[in-house]
């Protein structure tokens, strides 16, 4: 049940390998790239299966959308390897267990889901968001971060109550189908991650930048431009979902921000690297921190732009001590409204 | 009797005593299980000179006298067992003298660990004492006195191997100064006299009245981060605990275990406290350590939880406030824990132990420990909730501190700053030579038995 | 007693004693008597223990209970984080028991006799509530604002210059407004501190209906303890105003407060008081004041903004005198630490806090060294040249 869409015909006839040839962590020659995706895809060892960083980029490389990112993790499960130590794991999986306390809430349309970060609800403010629907907490938390612990088998048994959650004690009944996501990752479990695992997705996925593009044009006459120069930090989970990449930039220019590019950026992004530590590979965890956060510094930015929240609870104090002003993009958007003070 | 509070009212002031029944029953108790025991008088010295007098006074009277820190020893040490004088320290705080180069601070006995730290924060910040977990009001000469640890304690020892000197008052009234201090203006060290420090160090305050006392402090690192170690087998934590220890980098190695939150229950945490000067430092001294269990790492049974920086501002903290929230547990503002000194080895018979205990008695708890020296020994304790306003809850606590005190004994553990019945228990488990030095030490120092009787006695 | 539920959690481990830098002790009936009695845990066990028949409400209990200024420290800094938002109501629920039960010490009982007499605590006759004035402000009517000068402000002599000062300095801003004169009683915060709520609101609607009579819709107190009452009191009892702390109409003027030619060196240090502050979490509106005057360098005493220690006359205090100017009054420490800083004068903005200081001053011998000066002092004698 809930097989990936996967067709290991597609691989074989590939020629260039973009899922290894192109990976920022490990490096092959073509022929070995093959070899090591046919070990992959027929259930052998394979280098790729405790070298993978779980930057989930590969998914974005494949010319063929095989999901070769998310095989690497079936394989990783079904050999018994971990990427992160056994006991976190665990404790990993017992903390974000879901409560089972949610309850009917009415809500109306826009209703806005922040997964499992009630503490980031304060960022849910007027003017840029009108009157939302606010749902948040553990038994609506979409669950894709087991990608990074060799865990879809948690996936595959939490995501289907979740997603019945979501449509059962807050969309059906209030007669809304739509569900403006937050997280970047929430965007990409049920438009991407889902459908990839064929599990059905009762309602839309709104992607919060959506949302707020469309409320900087609504509020166009009260932006005050940033006019400043911005880096982006683009979060692993945004490799799901490449198409949502032009809203970034579309933000961007409606608040007058430059998206100063640099080399880590877009397709070439550097993971925050807090999985890194989780796999207890730290050597690596600071030097893909050090070279991102000096490709910033470097460009001449002024604000280190965030989606993730775990990237920003990862690199913000990092990037401040480099002199770059972290703000997640949201509240740069508020700030450009003149709302209140930027909270970083 | 009689006179007894007019003599200390000309002594420190009439303000100063109390036989009021409102302080009479505020210090008849502190926050642990230990029933209450009822002073006669409450008094605060101002000075030595002051304590002399006092101390003078309850000799030549034979009244009991029972010193008091902050009272947050939490097993009743401080209670008046035999009724008598509670001498309340803590008027006496000032900071006498930080020698920055020799790294030391002298103080009054009832200064408090939180105004040390400030002082030390703000006009000698490359320096910092080993901070006790207790809440910063504990005292400096309290903590040493019942061999506290604290979080300089994996890199430098129990908090009285900290200490270089004293001057404490005789139950007869003798000032005496102890260490380098007797023989020089400076307090550097209790080497290489004959160290008589140790006469009032774990006596509970039986053998005299510590007035002044000079601990070493330790260099201050600018960057501060801490590693936090996860298994979940028991077994392999003494391997663990040596491995880190043994790169020596870490400045306090602490264990923790508890059943709630609930993804916490069954996991074996180890905190490991480290600093440096530059960040490169901090890099390698976090390599170092991670290198020492890279074997746990490489298959997989253990690994470093993945904090980012604000998440681990609570492991930074010294002293860890959140301790002091586990007294809420039961909606009862208790607790009291077994503190049981015994070598790092035995540390999965010790958890064992507080499983099984926690278990048969239905009690809320909480463990852990804290390496002290190069895994010389840990400080293992065994903490229990309880509700104070509930009889049979602070009944069952006490059931689940005494059943622990005799386990930890039988294993081969000592119970630290143990409870009177603790103590005995003690005492017929020592080597009755041992036993009787005690007792021929007490009998010189404190001829008319004045200084906190009922502790260290009974058998 | 209300709260009584909590009584027993308190665990007694002292961070209630200190401020959040551990500087020195923060509770400031701890830190004059020193007995654990009169810390906020012992206030906690003994409140439990005369609930349950252990204790009798004797004199000293009635002094320990009463000795509590109100000044939040404990609040801020107790470590449970269940029961730390009610330990200040559980004292004043304490408070009020003794206070039905006919148990307060006499001063307490002279205070609240005379504020329900006089409707102030200095007995004095209503009629002289205005002659702080000198006949130099006008009555409310209509103006923007209403000036609460609140109890010391209209009788104590310190206080009357100190109302007349903020007044002057107000009308020098243009800033309209108005007082009510004779027909103002007591704010009765103190007396809601002290436990006599039933007192509290007597006053609370006997200003109320004077304010409403009148149309009032903002109000400028002089006093944080009126500020509080009028700012988070009043509105359940049906007089809901915008209500302002003096120094924060002046921090919205603060770029008209000097005179450029007139810079005058001067060494300052700022005391939050406890109602302004801790309660209500304005720490910044006079220090804008004071950063606004050229010459003026403002140094922080370890023990400021939420760990600033009380000057003691909190919780009816300043009236019943309990903890007094004894040698280890939080007043004469204060002042003390006043001059750690290096500064010559020690700004307040309470006039409460001005009185308490001024006499620690006088009986630490320290008149030569450090002057108390509220803070539309320190601009007044600028703006007129006079420092």
């Amino acid at each position: 049940m809930y097989d990936i869409n996967f067709d290991p015909a597609n691989c074989e006839a590939c020629d260039t390998c973009d899922c290894l040839m192109r990976c920022q962590y490990m490096t092959f020659d073509i022929a070995e790239a093959k070899r090591e995706k046919a070990n992959i895809n027929s259930g052998r060892d394979s280098r790729v299966l405790t070298g993978c960083a779980t930057c989930y980029a590969c998914e974005e490389y494949c010319p063929n959308g095989n999901h070769p990112f998310y095989v690497i993790v079936e394989r990783q499960e079904e050999k018994g390897f971990l990427p992160a130590p056994a006991p976190i794991t665990r404790q990993q999986i017992l903390m974000m267990k879901p409560k089972g306390t949610i309850t009917p809430k009415p809500v109306r349309a826009p209703v806005i889901d922040m997964c499992y970060f009630p503490m980031l609800t304060g960022s849910i403010r007027p003017p840029l968001y009108e009157n939302p629907s606010i749902i948040v907490g553990s038994d609506i938390f979409c669950n894709i971060m087991w990608l990074h612990f060799a865990r879809n088998s948690v996936i595959r048994e939490q995501l289907p109550r979740v997603i019945e959650n979501i449509w059962h004690f807050y969309l059906r009944d209030s007669g809304v189908d739509e569900l403006i996501c937050f997280h970047d990752e929430c965007y990409a479990t049920f438009s991407h991650l889902a459908p990839a695992f064929n599990i059905e997705v009762p309602f839309k996925p709104i992607h919060v930048f959506e949302y707020i593009a469309g409320r900087l044009d609504a509020l166009e006459d009260a932006i005050k431009p940033i006019n400043a120069k911005v880096a982006y930090q683009r979060p692993c989970s945004s490799r799901l979902i490449p198409e949502t990449g032009h809203w970034v930039d579309e933000i961007f220019l409606k608040i007058g921000a430059e998206r100063i590019e640099r080399r880590y950026d877009r397709e070439n992004a550097l993971c925050c690297g807090q999985v890194l530590r989780a796999h207890q590979r730290d050597e690596l965890a600071d030097d893909v921190q050090n070279r991102n956060l000096e490709d910033m510094k470097a460009s001449g930015a002024a604000y280190c732009v965030f989606n993730c929240p775990a990237c920003m609870l990862t690199l913000a104090e990092a990037a401040a001590e480099k002199g770059l002003f972290p703000i997640h993009l949201s509240d740069l958007c508020q700030a450009a409204l003149q709302a209140d003070a930027a909270k970083g | 009797m009689d006179n007894i509070s007019e003599v200390l009212a000309e002594i420190v002031g009439p303000e100063y005593v109390s036989d009021f029944p409102e302080e009479k029953y505020i210090y008849s108790m502190d926050p642990g299980t230990m029933p209450a025991c009822e002073p006669d008088i409450v008094v605060m010295p101002g000075s030595t000179e002051e304590v002399q007098k006092i101390v003078q006074a309850a000799n030549a009277r034979r009244v009991p006298l029972v010193p008091l820190g902050a009272g947050l020893v939490l097993s009743g040490l401080s209670r008046a067992l035999k009724g008598g004088i509670v001498l309340d320290m803590k008027r006496m705080n000032r900071i006498v003298e930080i020698n920055e180069v020799s790294r030391y601070a002298l103080v009054e006995a009832g200064t408090s660990q939180g105004m040390l730290q400030a002082h030390l924060k703000k006009h000698f910040p490359n320096l910092k004492h080993s901070v006790p977990d207790a809440p910063p009001a504990a005292t400096i000469a309290g903590n040493v006195s019942i061999h506290g640890s604290g979080h300089m304690s994996h890199a430098a020892g129990f908090h009285s191997d900290m200490l270089n000197g004293l001057e404490v008052v005789l139950p007869t009234g003798e000032v005496v100064r102890i260490g380098s201090c007797a023989v020089s203006p400076y307090w550097f060290a209790r080497a290489p006299l004959p160290d008589l420090a140790g006469l009032f160090l774990g006596w509970a305050g039986t053998t005299g009245v510590i007035t002044k006392l000079a601990i070493k402090l330790y260099p201050n690192y600018p960057l501060n981060d801490v590693g936090v170690f996860v298994c979940e087998d028991a077994s392999l934590m003494p391997d663990i605990l040596y491995r880190i220890t043994g790169t020596q980098v870490a400045e306090d190695v602490t264990a923790w275990m508890t059943p709630k939150p609930d993804w916490a229950a069954g996991f074996l945490h180890c905190n490991v406290n480290y600093g440096a000067q530059t960040k490169n430092e901090l890099i390698w001294k976090r390599n170092l350590i991670r290198a020492a269990v890279e074997n746990y790492i490489d298959d997989k049974t253990g690994g470093f939880l993945p904090l980012p920086g604000m998440m681990k501002q609570r492991f930074l903290e010294a002293p860890n406030r959140q301790l002091a929230q586990f007294a809420d547990v039961r909606k009862g503002g208790g607790f009291e824990y077994v503190g049981a000194i015994m070598p790092a080895e035995l540390f999965p018979e010790a958890y064992e132990l507080g499983l099984d205990i926690a278990q048969k008695l239905a009690v809320s708890y909480s463990m852990g420990c804290r390496i002290i020296g190069v895994n010389h020994s840990m400080m293992f304790y065994y903490a229990y909730a309880f509700n104070r306003a509930d009889p049979d809850d602070v009944a069952r606590a006490q059931g689940a501190l005494e059943e622990t005190n005799k386990r930890v004994l039988a294993l081969g553990g000592v119970p630290w700053k143990a409870e009177a019945p603790a103590q005995r228990e003690i005492l017929h488990k020592m080597d009755p030579n041992m036993v009787e030095m005690m007792r021929r030490v007490r009998s010189v120092l404190d001829p008319n038995g004045i200084m906190n009787p009922g502790n260290w006695e009974g058998i | 007693m209300k709260y009584a539920e909590i009584l027993h959690r308190c665990f007694r481990c002292g961070y209630c004693k200190l401020p959040g830098n551990y500087v020195d002790f923060n509770c400031p009936a701890y830190a004059a008597f020193r007995f654990e009695t009169y810390s906020p845990g012992g206030r906690m066990w003994l409140l439990r223990a005369w609930l349950d028949h252990r204790l009798e409400p004797s004199r000293r209990f009635q002094e320990i209970l009463f000795s509590c200024t109100a000044c939040g420290n404990c609040v801020e800094q107790c470590a449970l984080t269940k029961i730390k938002d009610e330990l200040l109501l559980a004292f004043t629920a304490g408070k009020a028991e003794l206070v039905d039960a006919g148990k307060v010490p006499p001063a307490v009982g002279d205070c609240l006799t005379k504020l329900q007499k006089y409707g102030n605590p200095y007995g004095i006759s209503r009629k002289k509530r205005a002659d702080w004035t000198a006949a130099a402000v006008e009555l409310f009517s209509d103006q923007e604002f209403l000036f609460f000068p609140g109890d010391v402000g209209a009788f104590d002599s310190r206080g009357r210059e100190i109302a007349r000062s903020v007044a002057t300095l107000l009308t020098r801003l243009g800033v309209s407004f108005g007082i009510l004169g004779e027909r103002e009683v007591s704010d009765g915060n103190e007396a809601h501190a002290m436990g006599e709520s039933e007192l509290f609101r007597l006053l609370a609607a006997e200003n109320i209906e004077q304010f409403n009579e009148r149309g009032v819709k903002k109000i400028i107190a002089l006093s944080p303890h009126g500020y509080n009452a009028l700012k988070n009191e009043y509105p359940a009892l049906g007089g809901a105003y915008q209500v302002f702390h003096y120094s924060q109409i002046l921090a919205a003027h603060a770029g008209r407060l000097s005179v450029k030619d007139n810079p005058g060196k001067a060494r300052v240090t700022y005391h939050d008081p406890c109602y302004l502050g801790r309660h209500n979490r304005e720490y910044g509106a006079a220090r804008k004041v004071l950063a606004a005057l050229p010459g003026v360098e403002v140094r922080e005493m370890d023990r400021c903004r939420q760990d600033a220690l009380c000057c003691g006359g909190g919780g009816g205090n300043l009236f019943s005198g309990i903890l007094a100017n004894g040698p280890e009054s939080p007043a004469r420490n204060r002042v003390a630490e006043a001059l750690e800083t290096g500064a010559a004068i020690l700004a307040v903005s309470c006039p409460g806090c001005a009185v308490m200081l001024e006499d620690a001053v006088k009986s630490s011998n320290l008149d030569q060294r450090l002057q108390i000066k509220e803070i539309s002092e320190i601009v007044n004698e600028r703006l007129d040249g006079r420092n």
